[in-house]
Formats: structure tokens, sequence, C-alpha cells
């Protein structure tokens, strides 16, 4: 298994309370398949990615668990140990690449850069950069470029180039294409479909479902800080089982679906003080009182590799 | 037939490029970004027209001159039988009453320090349409419409205690505490999770129904344009090039650049798609329009007469006009 996250919680210590952002996670990654998180803003699909860099911002902090990659815990690891894995053997890109992405510099000295720090001498680092432009369909000229002469497109697709300098084994994909037109979000999926092919792991996040189930293998829905339903694409959309992840499918907005689209009614809860029992069952149409407002469900498995947490999985069949 | 509520004609809007001082010292002519050039379009009464397509292809520009928020280069505005284009700010008053505006963005659009109750009542109150006491009793009702409750509690609010879905239930109140009859919905659930982007489509709609209101809706995302237009206008690069009932342009796109729009929308209904009609590259900047059909140099079906002579919008359907030398069948 390329990665193992046991059992992990991350909190937010904010002057207003503590957000319980993400807890008791469980999951594994595998090598060269493609897993996407899906979720509503505050569900705790990117903590949780961030989690697995050991990147999360203050006031956060991972309170508890384990991130194991390649059977090492990331949390556990000195600091010269873990900015040698990161970068190299796992990367992360972002929504806005911006934030990665120093408006002084062109994009080609941050490429190189990214690659000499790692040891890779500097005319093999500037060969290397002008291939991996290529590899991302922007022209080699685009190397003596700033960052704020290119497109939104264009820079995703520089971060992408540099987070692929070194093949890593993992790319944290984190709503790359959330602020993309359709045909640009098409092209750079088209990108990370290739990366998956050359055995890159992709884990990716986002908050449209849809976006999930073209060229994903696996997909994981979070609703407020907890991981809900894990599956293969196939489980999850014909057979969704937690009500949520029904409603998620249900809500959105589709080209060729028929008939029409449901809204989930009421909002996600306030993670300072998170609804008893199931996180959910304010919003669900299947709860039962007495149990899903008390007890909280466990997270298992119910038939091989599809995971969910809800005392009535699939209800609605019966 | 009735009157249009709106009508567009030719409607151009031309921005400055910036010139530096050496490029002004020696007399470099100006150059302009032609966001907006030539479109014409109607909209009639409780009509919802859908404007699709990429950044930079103008349509953001296109809703706010028609409003007038942007003054046009050229063209026409006519509202209800009235031409607005040429009204001074005083006479054009009246008119701002009866056309509003839903921004992109609902942490932007509301102010940080007004109380969410107060902005709601603070149109009725600028257009001496009600006094304070009254002002505030309507606000509570819409608080009340838009689904924000209990009403008193939310009144009191301030945006920043708000999610993003319930600012832009506040946005779209305050557009309709002054019962417009035409509304520009500019990405308006853009910026909202996809969960949540039905219920506000749902609003709007709802909207429609009770003032009969006309809206222009402007999206990159079709798939949202298929949910709430009956007729959709494809632009790019500053022109139509398609028009048509919102059924008929997602069956039988004409256009090359429409039907690549539509394939690239993910959809869970349609897992595993048909060959795609590939197009290449992004919208080229406003200011160097290529020759021709503006797409070519992203079409796949582009031939010399695409390179030379710009098509016209003819009709290929009841209703349906595509602006394409090759229009596909």
């Amino acid at each position: 298994m390329l990665l193992e996250v046991k059992n992990l919680s991350v909190y937010y210590y904010t002057l207003s309370g503590v957000v319980r952002g993400a807890e008791g996670i469980s999951f594994s990654v595998r090598e060269g398949e493609w897993i996407t998180f899906v979720g509503e803003s505050g569900s705790g699909k990117s903590t949780v990615a961030h989690a697995v860099m050991n990147l999360v911002p203050s006031p956060g902090r991972i309170v508890s668990g384990e991130v194991l990659f390649n059977g090492r815990n990331l949390l556990k690891l000195p600091g010269e140990e873990l900015r040698k894995i990161r970068g190299k053997e796992m990367t992360m890109i972002f929504q806005d690449p911006m934030t990665s992405l120093d408006p002084l510099r062109t994009v080609g000295d941050q490429m190189v850069e990214a690659m000499t720090v790692h040891g890779v001498d500097e005319a093999e680092a500037k060969r290397k950069a002008k291939e991996l432009l290529e590899g991302v369909n922007l022209p080699g000229d685009r190397f003596n470029y700033y960052p704020h002469q290119l497109s939104g497109g264009q820079r995703q697709r520089v971060s992408i180039a540099i987070a692929m300098a070194f093949r890593p084994k993992l790319l944290i994909a984190d709503e790359p294409t959330t602020a993309l037109d359709v045909i640009v979000q098409d092209s750079i999926m088209d990108i990370l479909n290739g990366m998956k092919e050359e055995g890159t792991s992709i884990y990716f996040v986002t908050h449209d479902i849809s976006l999930a189930v073209e060229r994903s293998d696996r997909i994981a829905v979070m609703y407020a800080g907890k991981l809900v339903e894990v599956g293969t694409v196939d489980q999850i959309v014909e057979n969704p089982l937690h009500p949520y992840t029904k409603a998620l499918i249900e809500a959105v907005p589709d080209l060729w679906k028929e008939g029409k689209v449901r809204a989930i009614p009421g909002y996600p809860p306030d993670l300072r003080s998170p609804p008893s029992g199931c996180r959910f069952h304010p919003r669900c149409p299947y709860a039962k009182a007495g149990l899903c407002d008390t007890e909280e469900p466990d997270f298992r498995e119910v038939e091989r590799g599809h995971f969910v947490a809800c005392h009535f999985p699939g209800v609605w069949r019966k | 037939m009735s009157e249009p509520l709106l009508k567009v004609e030719n409607l151009k809007k031309y921005f400055p490029v910036k010139r530096g001082i050496i490029e002004a010292l020696r007399k470099v002519p100006v150059r302009y970004v032609r966001a907006v050039d030539g479109i014409s379009f109607e909209i009639k009464r409780g009509e919802v027209l859908g404007l699709i397509g990429e950044s930079g292809c103008g349509k953001t520009t296109a809703g706010r001159t028609v409003l007038r928020l942007i003054e046009p280069t050229a063209g026409r505005i006519v509202f209800d039988g009235t031409d607005i284009t040429a009204l001074s700010r005083e006479e054009l008053r009246p008119f701002r009453r009866r056309m509003q505006i839903i921004f992109q963005d609902p942490y932007s659009s509301l102010s940080p320090r007004m109380k969410i109750g107060d902005a709601i009542a603070h149109p009725l109150l600028v257009h001496g349409l009600a006094e304070k006491e009254e002002a505030k009793e309507i606000a509570l009702k819409m608080l009340r419409r838009v689904g924000l409750t209990p009403e008193e509690e939310f009144y009191d609010r301030y945006p920043h205690h708000l999610s993003g879905g319930q600012r832009q239930r506040v946005v779209i109140a305050r557009a309709m505490v002054l019962k417009p009859e035409f509304v520009v919905a500019d990405e308006a659930v853009s910026m909202i999770d996809v969960s949540m982007r039905a219920s506000i489509l749902e609003l709007l709609e709802s909207f429609r129904e009770e003032y009969n209101m006309s809206q222009l809706f402007i999206t990159h995302d079709i798939a949202v344009g298929k949910l709430i237009a009956d007729r959709i206008v494809v632009m790019y690069l500053g022109k139509i090039v398609e028009i048509g009932p919102t059924e008929e342009v997602l069956k039988n796109p004409a256009h090359p650049y429409t039907r690549a729009l539509i394939q690239a929308v993910p959809s869970i209904a349609r897992r595993k798609r048909e060959k795609k009609l590939r197009i290449t590259g992004e919208v080229p900047n406003a200011v160097n329009i290529p020759s021709g059909c503006r797409f070519h140099p992203r079409c796949p079906l582009a031939d010399e007469l695409c390179r030379e002579r710009e098509p016209e919008l003819v009709e290929v359907g009841h209703n349906h006009f595509v602006a394409c030398h090759h229009p596909l069948r």
C-alpha cells in the first residue's frame, strides 16, 4: 500500500473555539490509482489532503493518527527527512497556482530550483524543465515567462509540471480546476490522467462529484469532518449507500440527466459543535430518532471494498 | 407577438489598452480590447436567456453594458420600448429600480459592516419606496422568502456569520426586494458548492414566476444553463456564435465551439463518453482578434474560407441561429 491513513484527526484552535475539521479518518491509496475526495466546503476534504502532506496551516493541528507513506509515518519524521520526500516522492498542487508560484521569478527559474534543491545539477534541470513544459502541452518558450504573463490554465499546467519533476509516487491535487473554464478543466484532467498512466497515484479533491466519475478509480465522500463512504466509482455512482452520497449525486446539475435536480435541504453544521450521533442526521430524510441522533455509526465494510458510516445503508431501496 | 422587454442591437464595447509613456511619445496608436463586438438579442417578459462562454469571451461586459453599468461604445439598448442607450443618469434612475444585477461573488458584494437585514432594506430607502419601519418589515418578509429563518435572528447577523450559499441568498433578496422586471445574474452560482447550486437556481426560478421576471443568466457552465434558461446564447471573443432554444442547442449544437463546450462538461449520467471533438488552446485575448471566423485557430474543421471570411448568423432550425461556415448536422 502506497499510503495508509489511520484514525487521523485535525482540529483548528481558533479564537471562537475548537473547530473539529477532520475526525477519525482512515483510508488507503494504492499504487497507480486515482482516488477522489468529494465534499462540500467545510467537509474537511482539503484539511485531510494537507494533513497527508503534514502541511496543516496554523491554527490547525494534527491531534491524532498516522500517515504511513511507503510504511513510514510522515507525522513522526524529522523535518529534514520529510523535505526529502515532499516535492520528490509526493507533491501537491492547489486551486490557485499563484499561491505556490513566485510572482517575481520566471517559470523556468522556479522549475530549475525545484529540482536543484533535490540535488539535480543546473544544466540537467534546465533541459528537464523544458521537457516537462512540453509534457503539459506548453510551448518551451514559456520557460522565460513570469507567472502573470500566463493564463490561469497555463499556470496550473506549470504547477503540474513542477510537481511532476521527479515522477512522484503520489500527486495530491486540491481543487486544481475549480477556477478554470470547462474546456481547460477537461485538458488538465487529461494531463493528470496521463500522469496516472505513467504510474503516479492521483489523490484528487473536489466539491463536484461529477468531475470524479470519469477518471477516478475510487471515490471517498466526506461530510462535516467525517469520511462517510468509500468505494469504487461504480459502487458509489450505481449503488450509493449513504443518504448523503445519494443526495449529493442528485443535487448536481447534469447535462445528460433527465428530470429534476434535487437540492439538499439545510446547511452543513458548524464544526465547533457538530451534531451528536451521525453528523448528517439533521439533514437526513431517513434519520431515526433515538439512534441516528445519539449514536455515531461505525465506518464499516458492507461489501468488498465498499465502506460506509450509516445505521441504515441503502435504506431507500428496501 | 408582444414587444420584447429587452432589445439589444449591435452592441459594442471596446476598452482602450493603456499605452506606456514611451509608446505614447512615439505616438503608437491606441489599441482596443474588443470585449463585446456587435451582439444583438432580445429577451421576452418572463424569459430566461442563458449567456454561455469561457472567461474572456465578453459575457460579463455584455451583461454590465446592457444595464449601462458600463457605457456602450456603440449599439442600442431598448428596455420596455424606451431606448435607454443615451439616457442621462437622472433619466436612467426609474429604470435602475426595474433592472437589477446579481454578482458572482457573495463575499465581496455585501458590505461586511452592514447587518444583512439592513442590506436588504437599503435599496427600498435609496429609491424612496418605503420608510424605515416599513422597509424593515419588507426585509424580514424577504429573509423568510429566501429561506433564511428564523428571520428576526438572521436580520441582525453580519455577512461573515453566513456560509457562501446563505450570502448568495442575501444578495438575491436584496435584488428582489425592488421587484425588478429584469435581472442580470452574472455567474450567480459559480462560487457556490455544486450541492447548493440547485437550491439557489430554484430560488431564482420562484422569483421569475412570482414577478414574471426576465433574466440574462450569465454562466460558463452549460449544465447550469440547461437548468434555468429557455434559450441559450453562446459567445466567443465578443461575438455570438450560436443562439437558440435550450433543448435544441444542447441536443443539436451547430457550432463546433458549442459542441466542444458541451462535451467538456463532466457528467455522472454519461460517464463513458462518445468521441470528443478535440479543440485545443485557450481563448486568445481580444486585442489581436483572428481574421475570418474568430474561432478558426482552435477549430478542427477550419479551412481557407474560415480564415478569410467572418461567418454571419444564419438560421439552421426553428429560432436556432449559428455563425459558422461549416455548421454541424
